[in-house]
C-alpha cells in the first residue's frame, strides 16, 4: 500500500486582521473593503518558506525516525536561492543522512506542492524508495494596497509518503496542465502581476478545477458521491462554493479554504487545506484533493485505521489556534522590506559568510547538532574538541546529539534596543536543555515583557541574516518562549 | 617555586589623558597626552624606555593592528613595542608586560600605555562586534550588544536569590549614584554631574533591566605607566614608592557557556581575586583593602563583582551597597575616581586608569577624593560577556621593602 503515513503543519504566529489593511490603506485602493473580514497568517522577519517548510518537516516527522528518509522534495515559489538547493538546507535541518537521498525543489507554480506530491508517490509506488518527504512553503510579498495582500497568507505543510503504516491510502490521480496565467511572477521580481480577477475566477478556478476533477472520475470510474472530504485552493469566496456545486459536492464536504484563518499559502495551500483535513478524517474517509496553477493536479486518497494510531501533533489546526494578533500595519510593512526604515550605522556590519565554515559546521548551524561526550555523557553545544566537562576534558569523543527536538528553559536573558534589530528590541538569552547542554541563542515569536527565567522554550529554525550585497540567506536556531496569546 | 609579583615592581610615574568625546584628539593625541604627564612625573628620558607594551582593543576602528601607532606618536627609541588585545583587560594586559619584563629582568624601565578612540564611528555605544567575531560565530552567535550581554546577569542574578528585579535596580541606581557624585570630584572624568536614585530609575531602557544609568560612558581617552624595580626608582631619588602586589588574569573557559554556572556570578573573577589576595598576602580583603577601582561596564556587573571578589557575602552585595558600605564615605570606597561610569571606557586605557587613581591616592595627590591612609588599592576589568569573559585583577600599594 502506497500514500500518507504522517503530515506537519505550520502556520506563522502572527495574524494581520485584514480591517487592519483596510483601516491603514483602504484611502489608496477602496476596493479592499469587499474582502475586509477574517485575518491572513504573516511570517514573522525571521521567516521564509525554508525555515516554514522545516517547521512543518519536523511536525510531520514528530516521534518518527528522519534518518529512513530516502528524500526531501520541497515546493514553493519563493525559495530563497535560484541556485542551491533549497531542500537540502531543509534536509540538513532535519539532519537527515547526506548519502543516498534525493532531494529536490519544486517551483514556479501554485500546484507545485501536489505534483511533488505525485512524484513521491510515484519514486515509492516504484518500490525504488521507502519514504520520501514532500514540504510547501511559500511567504508571497505583495505590494500594499492590493487585492493580494488581502488574500495572501504564510504557511507550511508536510506530508510523508511511504508504503509502511499508511494512513491514508493513494487511489489515483489525474492532471490537467494548460498555460493559463493568471498570475505570474517575472524572473527577477518581487511581486506578482496578476490579470482581472473576473476571467481568473471564470475561467481559470471555476473551469479548469471543474474539469480536472470530471477527468479523474472518468478515468478512475469514482463517483463525487464517494468522497466525504474535497479539497482544492480558491480564494475568491463564492468561486469556491461555485465549483462545489459544478462538481456536485455540498458545502459541508468542502474543506475550508482558510481564508478567515490564514488566507492562501500560495505553493504550500493544497497540502495545508489537506493536513487540516486530515486532522479531522476518520478510518475510510474518502478525500479529493486537488490544487490550481497552470492546470490542476487531482489525487485521491482512502484513510486507513493507521490513522488512529498517529500521535497528535501541532499541525494547521494547533498552529491556527497558536495565535498572536499583528496589530502593527507598519511593522507588516517593515517586515516585508515594503518601508524604508533606518537600521542605523550599527547594522551596516558586513555579512559575507563563510561558506567553508559553513560546510565545516552545517551539522551545528543548520541541524542544531551539538555533541555527547562518550565518556562522560555531557550534552554539550557548540562542540570544541574537549569535552566542556571539567571531570572529563576528553579529546573528540563526541557522538551526534541534536539539541532541536529538545525543550528548554531560560537561564538568563535581555531584551536589547541598542542590537539592530528589524524587530526592536532584540530578545536573546541562555537557555538550558531538558537532558543537558545549555547555549546563547536569540529568541524570536515572543513579546519582550512575557519573557522569565525559568520559561519553556522551544527550538525553531530561522533566518538569522540576510546578506542582500550577496544574495545569501544564513539561518541558525533560535529559541521560542512559549506563552500563551501575545500582540505584536 | 613561583613567588608571585609582590613589590618586585615599582611604579615610577603614571599619566592619564581628559577622558571623554575628545572630537579634538585621535589615537596619538590622547596617548601623547598621557605620556607627556607620565614621563614627567616619572622624570626620566624617553630615550631610557627600554620595552614597552600598548593595549587597543578596537583595532579595526581605533589605531589599526601593530604596536606601531604607539611607537611612532611616542617617537619610542626603536625599543621593543607589542601591542595586546584582551577585550576591557587590554589595559590591565599592557601593564602585566612591562611589570614582568621588569621584573624577569629583561629590562630596566618599561611603558605601558592603553589607548581607545571609540568616537570616531559615528553611533553612540561601543562599535559593532559583529564583523569582528570571526567567520564561525557571525553564523550563529545573537547580535548580542555589551548592555545585553551584561544585562541577562541582572536576571540571572534576581532569578538565583529570588529577589524582585526592582530590588536588584535599586541596588544598581545606588551604584550608579555613587559613581556620578564621585565623577563630579574628578576633574579628568568624562561625565560629572551628580545624578539622583530617581534619575537613574526612570531613565530610558538600553537593555532590560539596565537603563541608560546602568550603562558607563562612552568615551575617548589614554593612561599610561612606566615601571622599573624599586632599587631603580629609589636611585633615580623617588620615595614613598608604590608598588606592584599582584596581578591575575583568569579567561572562561566555557563552562560558563555550556556547561554549569548559576548566572549570578563570574567565575573568572571569583578564581582571579583568591589568586591576587594570596599573591599580595592579604588574608581578609573585606577588611584590608582600602579602596577599589572595578569594571562598572554596568551597574549589575559592579553589584555581582562584589561578591567575586570576596569583599561581600553570596547574595548580599545589594545589602551592603543599599547601606553605603561602598561609597567615598564607606568601609571600602569603590569607584573613587567615578568609574567607567564617568570616566567611559575606552578600553584599551581603562585598567591604566584604574591603576592612575591608585596610584594618585597612594602619592597623596587624589584633590577632593583623596582617601585617609590607604593601603592597598585593587583594579579590576572584566572584559566580554558574563557568559564567557575574560578578568583582570591588580593590587597595588605602599612599597613594603626599605
Amino acid at each position: 500500500m502506497v500514500g500518507i503515513v504522517s503530515y506537519g503543519g505550520y502556520i506563522p504566529r502572527y495574524r494581520l486582521s485584514r480591517m487592519t489593511v483596510v483601516q491603514n490603506m483602504a484611502w489608496y485602493f477602496p476596493v479592499i473593503m469587499a474582502v475586509a473580514g477574517g485575518e491572513k497568517a504573516v511570517a514573522n522577519w525571521d521567516e521564509d518558506a525554508v525555515s516554514m517548510a522545516v517547521a512543518a518537516a519536523y511536525d510531520c516527522m514528530e516521534g518518527r525516525d528522519r534518518k529512513t528518509l530516502n528524500g526531501i522534495y520541497l515546493a514553493s515559489t519563493t525559495l530563497p536561492f535560484a541556485d542551491r538547493l533549497n531542500a537540502g538546507i531543509v534536509a540538513a535541518a532535519l539532519n537527515v543522512p547526506e548519502n543516498g537521498a534525493t532531494n529536490a525543489d519544486f517551483s514556479a507554480c501554485m500546484k507545485s506542492g501536489t505534483t511533488a506530491s505525485l512524484a513521491a508517490l510515484d519514486a515509492v509506488a516504484s518500490g525504488r524508495v521507502t519514504s520520501i518527504l514532500v514540504a510547501a512553503a511559500d511567504q508571497r510579498r505583495t505590494k500594499m494596497a492590493t487585492m493580494l495582500e488581502m488574500f495572501y497568507g504564510d504557511g507550511a505543510a508536510a506530508l510523508l509518503f511511504g508504503n509502511k503504516d499508511v494512513i491514508a491510502e493513494f487511489k489515483g490521480s489525474y492532471s490537467v496542465n494548460c498555460d493559463f496565467v493568471d498570475h505570474y511572477r517575472g524572473s527577477g521580481k518581487d511581486f506578482d502581476y496578476s490579470w482581472e480577477e473576473r476571467w481568473t475566477r471564470d475561467l481559470g478556478y471555476g473551469k479548469i478545477i471543474p474539469e480536472a476533477i470530471a477527468g479523474f472520475l472518468k478515468k478512475t470510474g469514482m463517483k463525487i458521491e464517494d468522497f466525504s472530504k474535497v479539497i482544492y485552493p480558491c480564494y475568491f469566496g463564492g468561486t469556491h462554493k461555485d465549483i462545489g456545486k459544478k462538481i456536485g459536492v455540498d458545502g459541508a464536504k468542502l474543506q475550508n479554504n482558510l481564508h478567515n484563518n490564514c488566507g492562501d499559502t500560495g505553493a504550500a495551500h493544497p497540502l495545508v487545506m489537506m493536513a487540516a483535513a486530515l486532522e479531522d478524517a476518520k478510518p475510510g474517509d474518502k478525500i479529493l484533493l486537488a490544487s490550481f496553477g497552470q492546470g490542476c493536479d487531482v489525487l485521491a486518497f482512502e484513510v486507513t485505521d493507521k490513522i488512529k494510531n498517529l500521535k497528535p501533533r501541532k499541525g494547521v489546526k494547533g498552529s491556527l489556534a497558536h495565535r498572536a494578533e499583528f496589530n502593527n500595519y507598519q511593522k507588516f510593512s517593515k517586515f516585508r522590506d515594503l518601508i524604508k526604515a533606518d537600521l542605523g550605522i550599527r547594522g551596516e556590519a558586513s555579512s559575507n559568510t563563510s561558506l567553508t565554515v559553513l560546510w565545516r559546521k552545517r551539522k551545528f548551524i543548520l541541524g542544531l547538532v551539538g555533541g555527547k561526550c562518550t565518556k562522560c555523557g555531557t550534552p554539550q553545544i557548540p562542540v570544541l574538541p574537549v569535552c566542556v566537562n571539567p571531570k572529563c576534558h576528553s579529546v573528540k569523543t563526541f557522538e551526534d546529539y541534536e539539541f532541536a527536538d529538545k525543550e528548554a528553559k531560560v537561564l538568563m536573558f535581555t531584551s536589547d534596543l541598542l542590537s539592530a534589530s528589524v524587530d526592536p528590541p532584540a530578545v536573546y538569552g541562555m537557555v538550558a536543555f531538558d537532558g543537558g547542554g545549555r547555549t546563547l541563542l536569540d529568541f524570536t515569536d515572543c513579546e519582550a515583557s512575557g519573557v522569565k527565567v525559568g520559561m519553556k522554550v522551544k527550538m525553531s529554525f530561522r533566518k538569522r541574516y540576510t546578506d542582500g550585497t550577496r544574495g545569501f540567506t544564513g539561518y541558525f536556531w533560535k529559541a521560542v518562549p512559549q506563552m500563551e496569546g501575545g500582540a505584536a | 617555586m613561583a613567588t608571585g609579583i609582590k613589590d618586585k615592581v615599582a611604579i615610577l610615574g603614571m599619566g592619564c589623558s581628559k577622558f571623554g568625546e575628545r572630537w579634538d584628539a585621535g589615537p596619538d593625541d590622547l596617548m601623547v597626552e598621557a605620556f607627556e604627564e607620565c614621563l614627567t612625573d616619572a622624570g626620566i628620558e624617553r630615550n631610557q624606555i627600554q620595552a614597552a607594551w600598548m593595549a587597543s582593543c578596537f583595532d579595526e576602528v581605533n589605531v589599526g593592528k601593530s604596536a606601531l601607532p604607539a611607537s611612532m606618536a611616542l617617537r619610542l627609541p626603536n625599543c621593543a613595542v607589542t601591542r595586546v588585545e584582551n577585550f576591557c583587560a587590554s589595559g590591565t594586559e599592557a601593564f602585566r608586560g612591562a611589570v614582568y619584563a621588569v621584573a624577569a629582568g629583561a629590562c630596566d624601565i618599561a611603558l605601558a600605555i592603553g589607548v581607545e578612540k571609540l568616537k570616531d564611528i559615528g553611533y553612540g555605544g561601543l562599535p559593532e562586534f559583529g564583523s569582528a567575531m570571526g567567520p564561525l560565530n557571525m553564523l550563529w552567535m545573537a547580535n548580542m550588544t555589551a548592555p545585553g550581554g551584561f544585562a541577562m546577569l541582572a536576571t540571572g542574578y534576581a532569578a538565583k536569590y529570588g529577589l524582585d528585579i526592582n530590588e536588584v535596580k535599586r541596588a544598581m541606581a545606588h551604584i550608579s549614584v555613587k559613581s556620578h557624585a564621585n565623577g563630579a570630584l574628578n576633574p579628568k572624568a568624562h561625565l560629572r554631574k551628580p545624578v539622583t536614585e530617581e534619575q537613574v530609575l526612570n531613565a530610558p531602557q538600553i537593555a532590560y533591566p539596565l537603563g541608560l544609568f546602568d550603562c558607563c560612558g562612552v568615551s575617548d581617552g589614554s593612561a599610561c605607566a612606566i615601571v622599573t624595580t624599586p632599587e631603580i626608582a629609589k636611585s633615580l631619588g623617588k620615595k614613598d614608592l608604590v608598588s606592584v602586589k599582584a596581578l591575575q588574569l583568569s579567561l572562561s573557559n566555557g563552562e560558563e557557556f555550556a556547561y554549569d554556572w548559576d548566572g549570578a556570578h563570574f567565575i573568572t573573577t571569583t578564581k582571579a581575586s583568591t589568586a591576587a589576595y594570596k599573591e599580595a598576602g592579604i588574608k581578609n580583603p573585606r577588611e584590608e583593602i582600602s579602596m577599589m577601582e572595578v569594571h562598572d561596564c554596568f551597574s549589575i556587573t559592579e553589584l555581582v563583582t562584589m561578591e567575586d571578589l570576596h569583599i561581600s557575602e553570596r547574595g548580599k552585595a545589594p545589602r551592603d551597597i543599599m547601606d553605603g558600605f561602598y561609597d567615598k564615605t564607606g568601609k571600602v570606597p569603590c569607584q573613587i575616581d567615578g568609574g567607567l561610569k564617568c570616566f567611559g571606557h575606552p578600553i584599551g586605557a581603562s585598567g591604566l586608569r584604574m591603576i592612575y587613581e591608585m596610584y594618585l591616592q597612594f602619592h597623596g595627590r587624589a584633590g577632593d577624593r583623596q582617601l585617609k591612609d590607604p593601603k592597598f588599592g585593587l583594579t579590576h576589568n572584566l572584559g566580554g560577556f558574563p557568559i564567557m569573559n575574560v578578568c583582570s585583577i591588580g593590587i597595588v600599594g605602599k612599597y613594603a621593602g626599605k
